[in-house]
C-alpha cells in the first residue's frame, strides 16, 4: 500500500471538460489494492469516462458490495455519492436508491465473488427488472482477498496459483445478462482502456440495465501460466467484436464509412454509438444472434469483448412500475402519505 | 489529452518503427533530467545538498557545494542562479525552489568544517603555476592544483584575495567575513601570494619559466559614456565598478543627495543601493530601453525598488549638464521600441521634448569590457578581431599552450559561478598538460546510479511532494540597513524556513528507471502518475509521438524516455518534462519494472584525479 497521498500538482497542460474540471478532479483517494491490480485500471477508466462525459460528480451514485472490486469506489469520484453495502446485496440497495431518486446516475461496482457467487440471485433480479444503471463486474476469476481460491467465473480447466485445476463450470455473466434481458451487455479488459473507456461512457448513457463485465487480472493470485484471466492469456485470446465511439447528443454525427464495417446506434438520450465492426457478421442489436455467436466464439477459446448487445430503446424499472417522473425523494409527506381516505380508495380498487 | 488513453493492442500487434530506445547508460541522459545541476555551469549536485539541508546535515551539504563551486557562502548570496529558471518545480507550479538561498542555509548553519578541507601538500610535484588575478576563477584553479603538489603563485593588484567579489559586490549583499572565510580556505592551502602588485607584462611572467600561467584578471574596465559634458563635469561622474571598488576599500564614503545611475545591469543595482547608504536620498536608475529588457536579475531590481529607488525607462542620455564646472543634471531623449521591417527591435525617438533630471552625482554602469594592454602581441598568443584572446571553450587554453584564461577574462563578463566552472576546467587542462597528456582528452565525470528502495513502499528519500509555495527570505528592516553600507540586508532562511523550502525540491536526481523485461503492461504506473507523463503506445517518430501521449509533450527541451519494444509490440514513453519524481509509478508497479535510482554526478576535477 502506498503511504503518501497522490500529489495535487498536475500536468500544466491538462484539458478541462465543459464543467471546467480536469480528469484529476474525478479522482478519489489513493488505492489500497495490490500494486498492478487490474481494478485500478478500471477505476482510471471510470475517471476518464466521467471526465469525458462532463458528468457532475454529485449526480453520480456509486454502490458496491464486498471484495477487492467493491473497495474501488473509494478510489474514484471522491465527490460523488457512495454506498458500500453488504456482500452480494449491492443490487438491492441500488434498486432501492434508484426507486427513491431516479435522477441520479447509478454505478454498481461488483466483483465475480460478489456478483456470481453470494450475490448471483440479486444480480439476476436487478438485471431482469431493468434497473437503470451501469453494473460493472470487475472479474478476476479468483478470491483474491482470501488468497486465491477459484471463484464462480473461473474457467473449467484453468489452474490456480497453488497448482489446482478447476473442475467446475464457469458462470459467464455476459451470457447470463443476455438471458436475463439486460438491454446493454458488454465485455472488456482492464488492460485495454482504448476499448474500456468508450464502453463505460456508453453504459453510463444507456437508460436501462447495462452490464459490463471487465476481465481484470489479479496480479497476486491469478496472473500465472494456466490462468485464463491473466494479462498474457487475455491479450492472446482477446477477440473484439467491435470498437465503439460514443458521440454525445449535442454533436452532429458524420457518417462516412463503408457499409457493413460501421454501424451507428442511436441511444435513447440522443447520443450515438458509432461501432467499428471487427466481425462483419456480428449484429449487436440482435439478442438471439448475439447469443449464438458468443457461444460459438467462446467455444473456440476466444475471449469475446466489445459491445455485445444493445437495445436502442430500452425500458427501465420506472417504466415498468409506471412511477411518476418526479423522484420520490423530492416529494413531501403529503404526496407520499396521502392519508387514510386515499388508502381506502386504493383498497376499494382491489375489491 | 486525447480521449484515447493508449491504443490497446493485442499481443499479435506488429512493432511499428519509431524512436530508438533511450540509452540511459549515457550519463548525460539522467544528468539532463536534473535540470538544476545541468543548468549550473559548475554542475553542483543540487538535489543532493538540498536533501542534506532538510536532514539538518548542513556541513555535509556545505562540503558538496564547496567541492563543486568553491564559494558556497558567497554564491548563496550573490549567484546569478541559472539553476532556478531551469528548476522543474517552476514548471509544475508558480515558482522554482529557492536553490540559491538554500545554499546559504548550508553555509550559515554548518559547523567548523576546516578539518574536512584538503591540507597543504607536503610533497611538491615540482611544477610551478602562476595565476594572474585573485578572483573566483584563479582561486578555483589554486584550490584544485595546490593539493596535488603544484607550486602556485597568485598575483593581484589589490592587497586582498577575492577579486570582483570583494571590489564590486557591496558588503550589504556579501559580508566581508563570508568572503574572507572562503578565500581563507584556499589561502590555507599555502599558495605563494603576490598581492598589491600589478602585472604590466605577460612576457615578464612567461620569462619566469612557469609551467603554466592562468589569466583570471576579470573584465576590469567599466565602459565609458562619452556624451557632451562628460569631461566638464567629470568630478561628479563616476564609473560604476571603479566607484564600487573605492567604496569597498573605504576610499569613498559619501555621495550627493541626488544621484542618477545610468544602466540596467546588476552593477547598476549595486550602485544605486550603495548610493542610498552613502547619503543619496533621491536616487534614480535610468535605462535606455524598457524595464523588461534590463539585464539585472529580477530580484535585484525588486530589492532596489523596495529601497525607494525608481527605475525610469526608455530614456537615452544625451548630455551631462553643468554649471561652473559642476554637474547639474542629465538631459535625456525620450524613445520608444519599434520593430523594423526585419523584425529587429530599435529604439526610436518619440518626438517628445527632452527630459532633464537634476542631480549631484552620476554613476555610469553601462557595461564592462576586457582590456589586455599588458599582454604583448608577439608571444604566440593570438587575439581575435574584437581584440580578445583566442581561447578554447573546453580547455581554456590560449594559442600559447602555456597560457590559459578563465572567468570574465576568457569570454567577457559573466558571473562568479561561470568563473568557478572555468577555473575547474582550466585546472584540469593545466594538470593534464603538466603530466604530458593531451589537454583535449577530457576525463569523464564520475557518476553513480543506485536504487533508493528500502522496503515495499519505502525509499531512502522523502517522496511526499510538498505543496508549499516558495518562501521569502526575511530581510533586516530597511530603517537599519539604509543607514549602514556594511549591514547585510538579507537575513537568510532560518533553519525552520530552510527545511520547508528544502522540502519543495522534487528530488529530480532520483530517476525513474524502467526495466522493460520486467513490465507486464498492467497500466498501474499510467493510472497513478499525478502528472500524466507515462504512456504505453505503438512507437512513432519523436514529433508524432509527442502529440499522442497521455498528456501532449510540448516542451521539446525535455527528453522522451523510450523503452525497447514490449510484449504487445508497444513501447513505454515517459515525458521527463513535469515528472514529480514522487516514485508512485515504482510504488504501484507490481514487478519492479520501475525503480527509483539516485543519479549522482560530480564534474571531473584536477584534484579528484
Amino acid at each position: 500500500m502506498t503511504y503518501i497521498a497522490k500529489p495535487k500538482l498536475h500536468h500544466p497542460g491538462l484539458p478541462k471538460n465543459a464543467l471546467g474540471f480536469t480528469h484529476r478532479d474525478y479522482e478519489g483517494r489513493i488505492s489500497t489494492l495490490c500494486a498492478g491490480c487490474g481494478h485500478d485500471s478500471i477505476s482510471a477508466a471510470l475517471i476518464q469516462a466521467c471526465f469525458e462525459l462532463d458528468l457532475e460528480p454529485h449526480r453520480v451514485a456509486k454502490l458496491s458490495g464486498i471484495g477487492c472490486s467493491s473497495k474501488t469506489p473509494d478510489y474514484f469520484l471522491g465527490q460523488s455519492h457512495g454506498f458500500n453495502s453488504v456482500h452480494g446485496r449491492m443490487p438491492s440497495v441500488l434498486t432501492g436508491a434508484n426507486l427513491a431518486n431516479r435522477d441520479l446516475i447509478y454505478l454498481g461496482v461488483s466483483g465475480d465473488g460478489d456478483s456470481a457467487s453470494i450475490g448471483l440471485g440479486q444480480f439476476a433480479h436487478c438485471v431482469r427488472r431493468g434497473v437503470n444503471m451501469l453494473y460493472i463486474c470487475e472479474n478476476n476469476g479468483v478470491y483474491g482477498l482470501t488468497k486465491g481460491q477459484f471463484s464462480a467465473t473461473a474457467d473449467k480447466g484453468s489452474k490456480s496459483k497453488a497448482g489446482g485445476t478447476n473442475a467446475d463450470s464457469a458462470i459467464d455473466l455476459v451470457s447470463l445478462a443476455l438471458v436475463l434481458g439486460a438491454t446493454f451487455v458488454a465485455r472488456s479488459f482492464s488492460g485495454d482502456k482504448h476499448q474500456l473507456v468508450p464502453l463505460i461512457k456508453a453504459g453510463l448513457a444507456h437508460q436501462g440495465a447495462a452490464v459490463l463485465d471487465v476481465i481484470s487480472p489479479c496480479v497476486q493470485f491469478n496472473n500465472h501460466a494456466g490462468s485464463t484471466k491473466s494479462f498474457d492469456y487475455v491479450r492472446e485470446h482477446n477477440e473484439a467484436m467491435n470498437r465503439i465511439d460514443v458521440i454525445p447528443a449535442r454533436e452532429e454525427i458524420k457518417v462516412d464509412f463503408e457499409p457493413g464495417t460501421t454501424e451507428v446506434v442511436r441511444q435513447h438520450d440522443g447520443s450515438y454509438l458509432k461501432l467499428a465492426k471487427l466481425h462483419r457478421d456480428y449484429d449487436p442489436t440482435d439478442r438471439a444472434a448475439a447469443m449464438a455467436h458468443l457461444q460459438a466464439r467462446q467455444a473456440a477459446g476466444e475471449v469475446v469483448t466489445g459491445l455485445l448487445y444493445v437495445d436502442p430503446e430500452p425500458e427501465d424499472l420506472h417504466t415498468h412500475l409506471g412511477t411518476v417522473t418526479t423522484p420520490l425523494n423530492r416529494m413531501g409527506e403529503k404526496e407520499l402519505c396521502p392519508g387514510a381516505a386515499a388508502l381506502a380508495e386504493v383498497n376499494a380498487g382491489y375489491r | 489529452m486525447s480521449s484515447v488513453i493508449a491504443e490497446g493492442l493485442s499481443a499479435k500487434t506488429a512493432r511499428r518503427p519509431g524512436m530508438k530506445p533511450t540509452d540511459t547508460t549515457d550519463p548525460n541522459y539522467f544528468h539532463k533530467v536534473v535540470d538544476c545541476q545541468w543548468a549550473c555551469p559548475a554542475h553542483t549536485p543540487v538535489p543532493e545538498y538540498i536533501r542534506l539541508i532538510a536532514a539538518g546535515r548542513y556541513s555535509d551539504a556545505y562540503m558538496i557545494n564547496w567541492k563543486s563551486n568553491v564559494f558556497p557562502g558567497v554564491l548563496g548570496r550573490t549567484c546569478d542562479r541559472p539553476c532556478e529558471p531551469a528548476c522543474r518545480r517552476g514548471r509544475v507550479e508558480e515558482q522554482p525552489v529557492a536553490i540559491c538561498r538554500l545554499k546559504r542555509v548550508a553555509a550559515d548553519s554548518k559547523d567548523d568544517i576546516r578539518d574536512r578541507l584538503p591540507k597543504p601538500s607536503r610533497e611538491k610535484n615540482g611544477k610551478r603555476v602562476a595565476l594572474i588575478g585573485a578572483g573566483p576563477a584563479s582561486l578555483t584553479v589554486a584550490r584544485d592544483l595546490l593539493p596535488l603538489g603544484y607550486h602556485v603563485t597568485i598575483y593581484d593588484q589589490d592587497p586582498f584575495a577575492g577579486g570582483m567579489m570583494r571590489t564590486q559586490i557591496p558588503k550589504f549583499r556579501l559580508p566581508e567575513t563570508v568572503l574572507d572565510e572562503e578565500c581563507g580556505y584556499i589561502l590555507g592551502l599555502e599558495p605563494e601570494t603576490k598581492f598589491g602588485s600589478k602585472i604590466t607584462s605577460l612576457k615578464s611572467v612567461l620569462d619566469q619559466d612557469y609551467d603554466a600561467i592562468f589569466v583570471g584578471c576579470g573584465a576590469p574596465r567599466g565602459r565609458e559614456l562619452e556624451i557632451p559634458g562628460r569631461q566638464d563635469a567629470k568630478d561628479n561622474i563616476h564609473i560604476g565598478i571603479d566607484w564600487l571598488s573605492s567604496v569597498s576599500f573605504g576610499h569613498t564614503t559619501a555621495i550627493g543627495k541626488r544621484v542618477i545611475v545610468l544602466g540596467g545591469g546588476n552593477t547598476a543595482m549595486d550602485c544605486c543601493r550603495t548610493s542610498r547608504r552613502l547619503g543619496g536620498e533621491d536616487v534614480k536608475v535610468v535605462v535606455r530601453s524598457g524595464f523588461e529588457e534590463m539585464k539585472a536579475s529580477p530580484w535585484e531590481k525588486d530589492d532596489a525598488m523596495s529601497e525607494g529607488i525608481p527605475i525610469l525607462n526608455f530614456l537615452v542620455p544625451k548630455e551631462f549638464t553643468h554649471k561652473d564646472g559642476k554637474l547639474t543634471g542629465v538631459l535625456f531623449e525620450k524613445v520608444k521600441a519599434e520593430r523594423d521591417a526585419k523584425g529587429r527591435r530599435n529604439l526610436v525617438p518619440t518626438g517628445e521634448p527632452d527630459q532633464h533630471i537634476e542631480c549631484d552625482d552620476v554613476l555610469v554602469a553601462v557595461g564592462q569590457e576586457n582590456a589586455f594592454p599588458w599582454i604583448e602581441r608577439d608571444i604566440g598568443l593570438d587575439f581575435d578581431k574584437w581584440d580578445m584572446p583566442v581561447v578554447d571553450s573546453v580547455t581554456f587554453q590560449s594559442t600559447n599552450p602555456k597560457v590559459f584564461f578563465g572567468g570574465d577574462a576568457a569570454f567577457g563578463p559573466k558571473n562568479i559561478i561561470w568563473a568557478v566552472a572555468h577555473g575547474h576546467a582550466a585546472a584540469v587542462s593545466i594538470d593534464l598538460m603538466c603530466n604530458g597528456h593531451d589537454v583535449k582528452v577530457r576525463p569523464a565525470d564520475p557518476n553513480t546510479l543506485a536504487s533508493q528502495k528500502m522496503g515495499i513502499h519505502e525509499w531512502s528519500y522523502d517522496n511526499d511532494v510538498s505543496l508549499d509555495l516558495r518562501f521569502k527570505v526575511p530581510h533586516a528592516p530597511s530603517e537599519l540597513t539604509l543607514r549602514d553600507v556594511n549591514m547585510e540586508v538579507e537575513l537568510g532562511f532560518t533553519k525552520e524556513l530552510g527545511f520547508k523550502e528544502a522540502q519543495r525540491c522534487l528530488n529530480c536526481d532520483v530517476e525513474t528507471v524502467f526495466e522493460k523485461n520486467l513490465c507486464i503492461e498492467c497500466d498501474a504506473c499510467v493510472d497513478i502518475c499525478p502528472v500524466d507523463c507515462i504512456t504505453f503506445t505503438p512507437n512513432d517518430p519523436e514529433d508524432e509521438l509527442r502529440t499522442h501521449l497521455t498528456a501532449t509533450a510540448t516542451n521539446k527541451t525535455q527528453d522522451l524516455y523510450v523503452s525497447d519494444y514490449l510484449k504487445t509490440g508497444r513501447v513505454m514513453v515517459k515525458d521527463e518534462d513535469v515528472c514529480l519524481h514522487c516514485g508512485l509509478c515504482a510504488e504501484r508497479c507490481p514487478t519492479g519494472a520501475w525503480d527509483m535510482q539516485k543519479f549522482y554526478l560530480e564534474t571531473a576535477q584536477a584534484c579528484g584525479r
